[in-house]
């Protein structure tokens, strides 16, 4: 299909952008990469009278170390963050999660931002900043903000984005020697949606665990933190019986909503054999 | 019908000016404004790979880019690179071991296959897999494919 | 059948024939240079797009078009009560399918829609775009009906009746009854009953369906770029219902980028495109998305089949019962009806194995669906995989190893000519040469052996196979028969140009299969000249012989065959020429490589190009009682059997994750028996994409629909096909069992490997799971399938 007709303006200047969202509430949509933006409107599932494109603004672009973060434009494609160094020695956690995301022609395109600001349920890196404790960075009329990760993501396709707002860069703490980090997903073709995902971080001091953040995607409307998972593995060595104990939490922590292809019971399973097969070899 | 907006772009070493539909994408417009029809669309949603095409040097779907966002830009398609010689020995493994049937996924399979090996000189049969597993094939099982693109990698390493 | 000088194709000297060349066509397809029917730009040509159904069944009420009318940049926008008027209804139903009914078809729905998607409002406009903006501002009021959406319960006696005039939602049964199964049943030390179901999918040809429709009123001539596989059935189907004169309408599909039995059938849309450049006087292109795709290309496989076999404890087949059920859409397809797929269940199950009681019972219902019908291996990936399924569970009962269990009841290579158990003559096939030969290629002990050690490790691998024969060259039984204008023959022109080049053209179609290398290639054979001295012209009503186009695998052992019988002729007529100007007698001489040489010594005489030039620029050098031909058409169709039966075995060895329910295909083999391979590489190839095919339907498509007849997954997101990361290398080998209708001795290639995939798939799949007592006959073969079959959830 062919997407209903809409105007189209580059703003030269991140002001500039954020003038014309806030002048064309409710009519406007942001291009970055596009990716997922333009096959809703090839669909005419969304029909804005404008479109807003913010590729021009550079400064919305690059990954910088700044001490003991990283920050990642919101406009950084996906495949300049898979090429990263600073990524991959700093951030590893988003560096296993990007082969992950589609294709190659998909990521020459898709930003970072723009899969933040999406939130899909199924996508790798909302779950993959909740794990990392990142902040959100978002600039509107109002001036800026920073959000935490795990409070950005409200509901289906939802987050905490007002009006007129722009996420600009997200801020991702760096690792250290005792970070230990899982990354991995289910789906049943290479590049597809997940079935069923799993981001974790932790500090492992002397084999004893410390803040792990344990997220799963593409079970619920957002990513989710197991919290009572999180509670038994938390401040112990991680033996077979706590591991144990923790998958069964899953049962309490999550409440999966089936899809097309996965029923509740589907994706509940495939969490508890995510962080079998992923924890696993934590036990030393 | 909404106000044209002046595209500016150089496609496959052509410069073209044209005013088009802000909602005109990027294939589209190389299939019927500039009569270039050998992208192809399959899907109009970014899946089967059929538009693959390069802008600004990158393999990216035709039909998720704008055209207006190529403007300032270069486009190659399946004809520049065909014409300039750049994938000729990728297409003489495609035609010896018959790698295309119906000829629908060929560009994109070609311009995948392009950028693939820009990437990673000696990719194994199951990176070869990963790297095309973004564009569809229906007539061909892709095992061909596959072959023409380790055969191109070999000869280009001197391995016969 | 040998050349008039009694010479067969194959003692040809530098033949092609079983030499894998390249094909001629592919060269412009890797530039991008194809030319495909939306890549037809025709002065003035409008598009049209449709406003299509978004109910499954519906009363019309009210159609509201004067917005859209006004729209900007829109030409003309119709009703079906409109283009009723111009385009008449048709009846797909086949008189050979006994009792079938159908009821007439307009081509868009005129007081009623009955099926999601169902075309309703055409609107013409500049632009694509700008047709689909116009679509938005029409207002159709419906009111909303009962549904029949089940084939379990359309045929209860409550059920929603789709159409008033019949008691019933029954379209057609067939009952076919050989021997007495209930005593064999009874007899039986072993009797097998299983239920297994196939998934609705579809086609999803990368190149979906297009038409640029181009009425000449001056000239009274409508020409069509059509994306087909059966362009002359076409122009008798346009003639019939746009009362025009075949002769005046023309056809063209170039390329075609991939059909698979779905472009070769009656849609309303298309119909409704050519009907509006008519009526305007315009060219007129269509081309169906993506999203339109899925609701309106046919669907295929829809079938519940209740199956049951009877065995000796020694192994023998006894018996063989079958209840096949499918639901169709609410009409059957034009014109070659959604009864085939049952039909050929019907003639197929059972097929390899030598028994004397055979029961099926076929019924289709109409459903409030999208119609199905023929897509590639039509009814054979289901035939097979009943078949085949319950051959692997008796032989498990009895503990018999299931290819011993097959060898015992395969009908013997000698054995032949013979007839299938539902009593179709059969002329020669090879079950025991290709079992021999793949169980060579498999690694069967190796595999086995493994297989007990790795499920010690809590890793499941298996191993599967599946036998078959499969429907090829089918003759005018097929179709003609029934009175469908589908053309059972085929032809082939060959012309000698004045520089010893040959124009060939043929009636069989190319969709990227390899027709026209086929023909190059027969005909370098019979002729003598190199195939780069030759242009093969196909997909022109025009510009080609009368036929019936490329389906059923008949492309190769028909068209071929017409090939090489006007080879032949073209070749006696150079050397009637040459034996005048060298003052030889013609049987003395041949062609090889462009020249005219002694038959004896192979010495060059003289170029084909000085003979082309003699005969057109210097007749006066000739006697004058010669008159020389350098055009020769010839015809064929295979006379003594139905169909060319060809017969295949294949084996997929997989592993299942038992914690995940994915499957991972290790490996498949496939030995295929399509009598002469004329080029090798090609028909590896075909075998190769229909496996893959089959692997989808197997694992992964399916269309899923809610009770309200809607479509949950109509987009490639959503509707899972094969890419190119999950399968597996696939090794094929070949024995050859020529036919001995035709010279060439071909039969067809092209669907076998979608019929036996799936089974051998769901054969290795209850092998790998044997550890669990559990049984999966429900395909596709989901995650969620195999995880709930085994308890994990």
């Amino acid at each position: 299909m062919k997407p209903a007709a809409f105007s189209y303006v580059k703003p030269a200047t991140l002001g500039e952008a954020l003038g014309l969202l806030s002048k064309h509430s409710g009519d406007a949509q942001i291009l970055a990469g596009g990716q997922s933006l333009v096959p809703t409107l090839n669909m005419r599932l969304s029909a804005p009278d404008l479109l807003v494109d913010i590729n021009g603004l550079d400064e919305l672009s690059g990954v910088k170390l700044e001490g003991n973060h990283i920050r990642i434009g919101a406009l950084t494609r996906h495949v300049d963050i898979e090429n990263s160094s600073v990524i991959a020695e700093h951030c590893p956690l988003i560096a296993l999660a990007m082969p992950h995301i589609a294709h190659p022609a998909i990521r020459n395109r898709g930003t970072f931002g723009g899969s933040i600001a999406l939130a899909d349920p199924a996508a790798e890196l909302p779950a993959c900043i909740c794990a990392l404790e990142a902040k959100i960075e978002v600039v509107g009329k109002g001036g800026e903000r920073k959000i935490a990760a795990k409070d950005f993501f409200k509901n289906l396709f939802d987050t905490d984005l007002k009006d007129g707002e722009i996420v600009t860069a997200v801020e991702v703490p760096v690792v250290t020697p005792k970070t230990k980090l899982a990354f991995d997903e289910l789906s049943r073709r290479h590049g597809d949606y997940a079935m069923a995902g799993l981001a974790v971080t932790a500090k492992m001091d002397d084999k004893k665990i410390e803040n792990i953040n344990i997220c799963f995607f593409a079970i619920s409307a957002t990513p989710v933190l197991a919290e009572g998972a999180a509670k038994i593995l938390n401040n112990g060595i991680m033996n077979d019986g706590s591991l144990k104990k923790a998958i069964e939490q899953l049962e309490s922590d999550l409440d999966p909503l089936p899809d097309l292809y996965a029923s509740s019971a589907l994706k509940m399973h495939y969490a508890k054999e995510l962080l079998k097969r992923n924890l696993g070899n934590w036990i030393s | 019908m909404s106000k044209l907006v002046q595209v500016t772009t150089s496609v496959n070493g052509e410069n073209v000016s044209r005013g088009v539909e802000p909602r005109t994408n990027l294939v589209d417009f190389v299939r019927y404004d500039l009569e270039l029809t050998g992208s192809h669309v399959g899907c109009e949603h970014g899946v089967c790979g059929a538009c693959t095409i390069r802008l600004n040097g990158n393999i990216v779907r035709g039909c998720l880019v704008l055209a207006v966002q190529a403007d300032g830009g270069t486009v190659e398609t399946i004809e520049g690179l065909s014409e300039s010689g750049k994938i000729s020995d990728l297409q003489d493994s495609f035609l010896s071991r018959n790698a295309g049937q119906c000829g629908s996924c060929t560009p994109g399979m070609l311009l995948t296959a392009d950028a693939l090996l820009e990437e990673n000189k000696k990719p194994t049969r199951t990176e070869i897999r990963e790297y095309i597993s973004g564009n569809y094939c229906r007539c061909t099982g892709y095992e061909a494919i596959v072959d023409a693109i380790e055969t191109t990698s070999k000869k280009r390493q001197g391995e016969g | 059948m040998a050349g008039s000088n009694g010479l067969s194709i194959h003692d040809r000297p530098n033949s092609y024939i079983g030499r894998s060349v390249p094909r001629p066509n592919l060269s412009r397809l890797l530039k991008g240079r194809g030319s495909y029917a939306d890549d037809v730009k025709l002065p003035r040509m409008l598009h049209v797009a449709f406003l299509r159904s978004s109910l499954a069944h519906a009363e019309i009420i009210k159609i509201e078009t004067d917005k859209a009318s006004a729209a900007s940049g829109v030409v003309a926008v119709f009703t079906g009560k409109e283009l009723a008027e111009v385009c008449s209804p048709w009846v797909g139903v086949v008189t050979h399918l006994e009792g079938m009914r159908s009821p007439p078809q307009d081509v868009l729905a005129v007081d009623r829609v009955r099926w999601q998607g169902e075309p309703v409002v055409a609107v013409v406009a500049q632009a694509r775009a700008l047709a689909e903006d116009a679509i938005e501002l029409i207002e159709v009021k419906y009111k909303e009906l009962p549904l029949a959406v089940n084939m379990k319960t359309a045929l209860d006696a409550d059920a929603e009746v789709i159409h008033k005039d019949y008691e019933n939602n029954l379209c057609w049964e067939r009952n076919v009854n050989v021997g007495d199964v209930k005593s064999a049943f009874a007899e039986a030390d072993v009797v097998i009953e299983e239920e297994f179901q196939f998934g609705r999918h579809t086609g999803v040809t990368l190149e979906s369906r297009s038409i640029v429709a181009d009425y000449d009123p001056g000239e009274e001539m409508l020409t069509l770029y059509q994306s087909t596989q059966a362009p002359h059935m076409m122009q008798a189907l346009f003639a019939k219902h746009l009362q025009l004169e075949e002769h005046k309408i023309r056809i063209i599909c170039r390329d075609v980028g991939g059909a698979f039995g779905l472009k070769a059938h009656a849609y309303g849309d298309e119909f409704a495109t050519v009907a509006i450049s008519k009526i305007l006087g315009r060219p007129v292109k269509f081309v169906a998305d993506r999203m339109e795709s899925f609701l309106a290309d046919i669907h295929a496989r829809d079938h519940v089949v209740k199956g049951k076999i009877g065995v000796s404890k020694a192994g023998k087949i006894l018996a063989i019962e079958i209840d096949d059920l499918t639901g169709i859409g609410p009409y059957s397809v034009y014109p070659r009806s959604s009864g085939m797929e049952v039909n050929q269940i019907c003639n197929l199950t059972g097929g390899p194995y030598k028994f004397e009681n055979y029961k099926a019972r076929g019924r289709v219902v109409f459903l409030n669906k999208p119609p199905m019908c023929q897509y590639r291996a039509v009814g054979h990936p289901i035939a097979i995989t009943v078949t085949e399924g319950l051959v692997e569970m008796a032989a498990s009962a009895i503990d018999m190893e299931s290819m011993e269990m097959r060898k015992l009841n395969m009908v013997a290579d000698d054995d032949y000519p013979n007839k299938t158990v539902s009593g179709i003559p059969v002329e020669n096939l090879s079950h025991q040469a290709s079992t021999d030969k793949l169980m060579e290629m498999v690694n069967y002990d190796e595999i086995r052996d493994e297989q007990k050690k790795l499920r010690q490790e809590g890793i499941f691998r298996g191993v599967g196979f599946a036998a078959l024969i499969e429907v090829t060259n089918p003759g005018p039984a097929f179709y003609g028969v029934g009175g469908a204008p589908i053309s059972a023959q085929d032809g082939c022109s060959v012309k000698l140009d004045a520089k010893g080049n040959l124009i060939v053209g043929t009636s069989i179609t190319e969709q990227g299969q390899g027709a026209e290398s086929v023909i190059s290639q027969v005909v370098a054979t019979a002729v003598g000249i190199t195939p780069d001295k030759i242009k093969v012209i196909s997909g022109d009503t025009e510009n080609t012989p009368y036929g019936g186009g490329t389906w059923a695998s008949r492309g190769t052992g028909i068209g071929g065959e017409a090939a090489a019988k006007a080879g032949k002729v073209i070749r006696d007529s150079i050397l009637d020429v040459a034996g005048i100007l060298l003052q030889n007698e013609p049987s003395t001489l041949d062609i090889q490589n462009n020249q005219v040489v002694n038959k004896s010594d192979g010495a060059e005489r003289m170029s084909v190009a000085e003979i082309g030039r003699v005969v057109y620029y210097r007749g006066d050098t000739l006697p004058k009682d010669f008159q020389a031909e350098m055009m020769a058409v010839q015809h064929y169709f295979p006379k003594s059997y139905p169909f060319a039966f060809t017969n295949s075995v294949h084996c997929s060895h997989l592993e299942v994750d038992v914690n995940t329910g994915f499957i991972k295909l290790l490996k498949h083999w496939a030995v295929e028996d399509c009598g002469t391979v004329i080029n090798p590489q090609n028909v590896d190839d075909q075998v190769r994409g229909g496996v893959v095919q089959g692997i989808g339907g197997a694992l992964y498509e399916e269309c899923i629909y809610n009770d309200q007849g809607q479509l949950l997954n109509g987009n490639l997101a959503d509707y899972l096909v094969p890419m190119s990361a999950e399968l597996p290398d696939i090794v094929v080998g070949h024995v050859e069992s020529k036919t001995f209708e035709s010279d060439l001795g071909a039969k067809g290639a092209g669907e076998a490997g979608t019929a036996g995939a799936p089974g051998a798939i769901m054969n290795a799949l209850n092998d790998a799971l044997m550890p669990f007592d559990v049984r999966l006959t429900r395909q596709p073969f989901t995650p969620q399938k195999v995880l709930e079959a085994i308890g994990k959830i």
